[in-house]
């Protein structure tokens, strides 16, 4: 596919602002810019068809299944985009008198209730703009907290090693230590190791339950009580709670603060990567600490506060509120029984593949799943040469996204699958069966699983290409 | 009430037997007791009409404004149609992070696309695949440049206070100083910059036009600061780059920016685009994805997301940042409006603002209000008035036009494309009749 800049004729830019219609105002010429910038010079249907090109060559939720596990890749309702594209909410500007901006201000402050309710959390802020953000935000309420009351020795944040890389960056970035702890067979806290890990100087731990091999940990209770006893806080990492949304609540399992994934968890679009939001919540002893503002309701008036020791801010404003206008509409329309049957019919889909798949692949872990499941391709690569790449690859050819490659770090060759509640029984056994020949596949001839994919635009990239010379822009000619 | 599980209550019933399990309940037996809530306070689902009208209804209780006068930190100019068109593309709305570069090719170059006009528009080397915002970037961007032996920042005092805000909290939590440098007239104050610089400065971050709308002196500020081994950060306007000079040209080792007006709608806030950019040197250092250039095994051209090493999934707790969604779309949506406006549309868009700027500020001028800094701006100027500004803001209002922002008890105009002759003329005529009273 031609580059922007490969399309682009001198001259052939449309027309879209009017000329003048006051005098030119000529800044002095030291302040003005030397060399134009070499922008595309393209006519509006050249432009629409590029990106109709470049479209082509994406694979969303609506070209088919997506069973990328940890990134809860469910469908995202239309009627979401149509409200969150209202332009009484569009085109608001974020400094006006909050006489003017009550329906957004209501939109917050709904979710942040709504969110609160399912999340067993008193206070919440809608400002952290992903999920690492709200993490990184969570943390700080954890180190505030601690440095308010005088308790500095307390550096250290417990992560176990099977959870996601941006739990202990998002621990570094917030000034803690990062220590480590192994988890056990089932991808949970090793309640030994963890005795042995905590001591005076922790500050908290860092978790997601399900876990990141999809297991309930059925512990955590006794989990968060070892860190409570340390003197400790509990963050849950919100990244699985597809899994349990309406059912269970963090708050319940000992959790003082966590954060929300509204783009995986509330139907929220990922736009390629972005953007998402990552709402923080916490109980009532930290929400003093929470960014600012926070979103109140007094008497039906809306208004914004100052929590009375708050961590500064995180991001401009109030956060990615588009995206919260999308996730309370999803939430409004599922209503209790909706994200109940949500989140159960995701654990179900799961295990309905799961239950098919494990006489074709080792799994992480034999138990029930939640709404995901780890398949562990050791054997299979012992056995016939092929790894997990070579099986996400060779799905591609089957107009599928492949499940997370070598997530957790903990399984050497894994592939998550998580097929979220909006994928059919059809399209599951479809799935599946896919699975099933990739398996049958790697006995026969490992080589052509090897050099797959055969049909997509490009076959694999040479990354390693790509890292030592770096090309991060485009070459112009001139 | 609004359902996307596809499976009927019989299905799910069929799927759990063909598992050996009786009701969605068992599939949940590890949960302790404890941890299964009791009750959960949410209402009852609605059905699509209904829960579009309760979003209208919600949404009926803002105020939209025909023109809009106010900036300091989110603009509203004009989207072209052929932006909207595209970034509301099912694929491009859908799609994850491109992690299958093999049925990703069309985010990534877009991505690739969006990088190399951020370096021409900036006029530096890298650029990353976008930050949250605006503050985000400059937050990360002071952290590109602490080491162990520099750990200060230099902040200006003329930065957006939201900058500030976001600066200071990701940098309390690293131990890293904030010193502010103070103003005078209005912008930053080059001795008290000089006196503050020690060899302990990892940075210096000015914004330039800053909050105020003046364009900062930065060529003598980059100089003072290199001098004493500082790294310069720049804060820009990407529309105002259309005229202005460039991080690039003057020097700077980062510049970062608020990617809003390039596109996106004012939204109450968000979502919004960090811009960042580098020198080349210090493209390893930038947080988040970054999309180049490699070939298959054919190869054919294909765009991989590169130099991972920095990146928390590889280098967990010693990463560059923990930065891992970003706002893929917002650049996206950056890279068609440019694309769209090309370069001579760019510039008109940036010569609209600021000679529309000047032209309010001169009748504002003839009716009394008092400039209260003076030197160049671009399209935002400070002004003391007359009248009680809210009896100003409110007269605006009834006539459906958003005053300026009151600032330090003046009035922080803004005017761009959309606030032609004809707009501020009728906002001087009715400051006019607020005045005469």
């Amino acid at each position: 596919m031609k580059l922007l800049f490969e399309r682009s004729r001198k001259g052939r830019s449309a027309v879209i602002v009017p000329p003048l219609d006051v005098n030119e105002y000529r800044l002095p010429d030291g302040l003005a810019r030397e060399k134009t910038p070499r922008l595309p010079e393209i006519s509006e249907v050249d432009l629409s068809r590029h990106y109709t090109e470049l479209m082509k060559q994406v694979h969303g939720v609506n070209d088919g299944a997506y069973p990328l596990g940890s990134c809860t890749m469910k469908y995202n309702p239309k009627v979401d985009e149509e409200t969150a594209a209202l332009a009484l909410f569009t085109d608001i500007h974020p400094l006006q008198d909050l006489s003017t901006v009550q329906g957004s201000l209501e939109v917050m402050y709904r979710t942040k209730r709504l969110l609160c309710e399912l999340t067993g959390m008193e206070d919440m802020t809608l400002q952290p703009a992903a999920g690492a953000h709200g993490e990184y935000t969570g943390l700080l309420l954890i180190r505030k907290y601690h440095l308010d009351r005088n308790d500095l020795k307390r550096k250290n944040i417990i992560v176990p090693d099977s959870a996601h890389g941006t739990n202990p960056a998002s621990a570094s970035m917030a000034g803690f230590r990062v220590i480590n702890v192994k988890s056990n067979e089932e991808g949970g806290i090793d309640l030994d190791e963890l005795k042995k890990a905590v001591n005076d100087e922790t500050a908290g731990l860092m978790l997601t339950n399900p876990n990141t091999l999809g297991i309930f940990d059925r512990n955590i209770l006794e989990v968060t009580k070892i860190i409570h006893e340390a003197g400790g806080l509990c963050y849950y990492d919100g990244a699985n709670m597809n899994a349990i949304v309406g059912r269970i609540k963090p708050g319940d399992m000992g959790f003082d603060c966590i954060h929300l994934n509204l783009h995986k968890t509330f139907a929220t679009p990922h736009g390629g990567g972005g953007p998402g939001s990552g709402p923080v919540g916490c109980k009532g002893f930290l929400a003093g600490y929470l960014p600012k503002p926070i979103v109140t309701e007094i008497d039906g008036v809306y208004g914004f506060e100052t929590p009375e020791k708050t961590m500064g801010q995180v991001r401009s404003f109030y956060g990615n509120f588009l995206v919260v206008v999308k996730a309370l509409t999803y939430i409004m329309s599922l209503g209790r029984e909706g994200l109940l049957e949500a989140s159960s019919v995701a654990v179900l889909n799961a295990n309905y593949m799961m239950h098919r798949l494990k006489e074709y692949y080792g799994m992480a872990s034999g138990k029930i799943c939640m709404h995901e499941f780890v398949m562990d391709l050791d054997e299979l690569k012992k056995e016939t040469g092929v790894n997990a790449m070579d099986i996400a690859k060779a799905s591609l050819d089957f107009g599928v996204h492949p499940p997370t490659m070598y997530f957790p770090l903990i399984v050497h060759e894994a592939l998550m699958v998580e097929p979220t509640e909006t994928e059919s029984r059809e399209s599951l056994d479809a799935l599946t069966d896919i699975f099933v020949k990739l398996a049958e596949k790697a006995h026969e001839d490992p080589e052509y699983l090897h050099n797959a994919p055969y049909t997509t635009m490009i076959g694999r990239p040479d990354e390693a290409r790509a890292a030592r010379t770096p090309v991060i822009r485009y070459d112009f000619e001139d | 009430m609004g359902r996307y599980v596809v499976s009927t209550k019989e299905e799910q019933l069929e799927m759990l037997r063909a598992i050996g399990l009786d009701s969605l309940d068992d599939l949940y037996a590890d949960v302790p007791d404890e941890a299964k809530a009791s009750e959960f306070n949410v209402p009852e689902g609605m059905s699509e009409l209904e829960v579009r009208e309760k979003l209208e209804e919600m949404a009926d209780r803002n105020v939209r404004f025909r023109k809009v006068f106010r900036g300091a930190g989110a603009y509203r100019h004009y989207i072209p149609a052929i932006v909207k068109s595209i970034v509301t593309k099912e694929e491009f709305v859908t799609a994850y992070t491109p992690y299958q570069a093999e049925i990703s090719q069309g985010v990534l170059q877009s991505i690739f696309e969006y990088q190399t006009q951020m370096c021409e528009l900036t006029g530096m080397d890298a650029s990353n695949a976008s930050i949250y915002d605006g503050a985000t970037a400059a937050a990360e961007a002071v952290m590109m440049c602490i080491d162990r032996k520099r750990n200060k920042v230099l902040v200006s005092e003329a930065l957006n206070p939201e900058t500030i805000e976001v600066v200071k909290t990701y940098c309390e939590s690293r131990d890293v100083e904030v010193v502010t440098v103070p103003l005078k007239e209005g912008k930053t104050d080059i001795e008290a910059l000089k006196e503050r610089l020690d060899s302990e400065t990892a940075a210096v971050i000015i914004q330039s036009p800053n909050f105020y709308g003046l364009i900062e002196d930065i060529a003598s500020s980059v100089e003072v600061a290199h001098d004493s081994g500082a790294k310069y950060i720049m804060s820009v306007n990407p529309i105002a780059l259309g005229i202005l000079r460039t991080p690039g040209e003057y020097g700077c080792d980062i510049c970062v920016a608020e990617g809003q007006p390039l596109g996106m709608p004012m939204g109450f806030g968000g979502p919004y685009l960090g811009i960042m950019t580098c020198k080349a040197a210090m493209t390893r250092k930038l947080p988040g994805r970054i999309v180049g250039e490699t070939t298959d095994h054919e190869g054919r051209r294909a765009f991989v997301l590169t130099l991972q090493a920095r990146e928390q999934h590889i280098r967990r707790e010693k990463a560059s940042s923990n930065v891992c969604s970003n706002e893929a779309l917002c650049a996206m949506t950056a890279s068609v409006y440019l694309a769209a406006m090309g370069p001579d549309g760019l510039k008109q868009v940036a010569e609209n603002c600021v000679a529309h700027a000047h032209y309010l500020r001169d009748r504002l001028l003839e009716l009394g209000f008092r400039q209260r800094y003076d030197g160049e701006f671009f399209h935002e100027f400070l002004v003391e008035s007359p009248a009680d500004p809210k009896a100003i803001e409110k007269a605006l209002a009834d006539k459906g036009i958003l005053s300026g922002l009151e600032v330090d008890g003046g009035i922080l105009f803004c005017a761009t494309e959309l606030t032609g002759k004809k707009d501020i003329d009728e906002l001087i005529e009715t400051v006019k009749e607020v005045i005469s009273k």
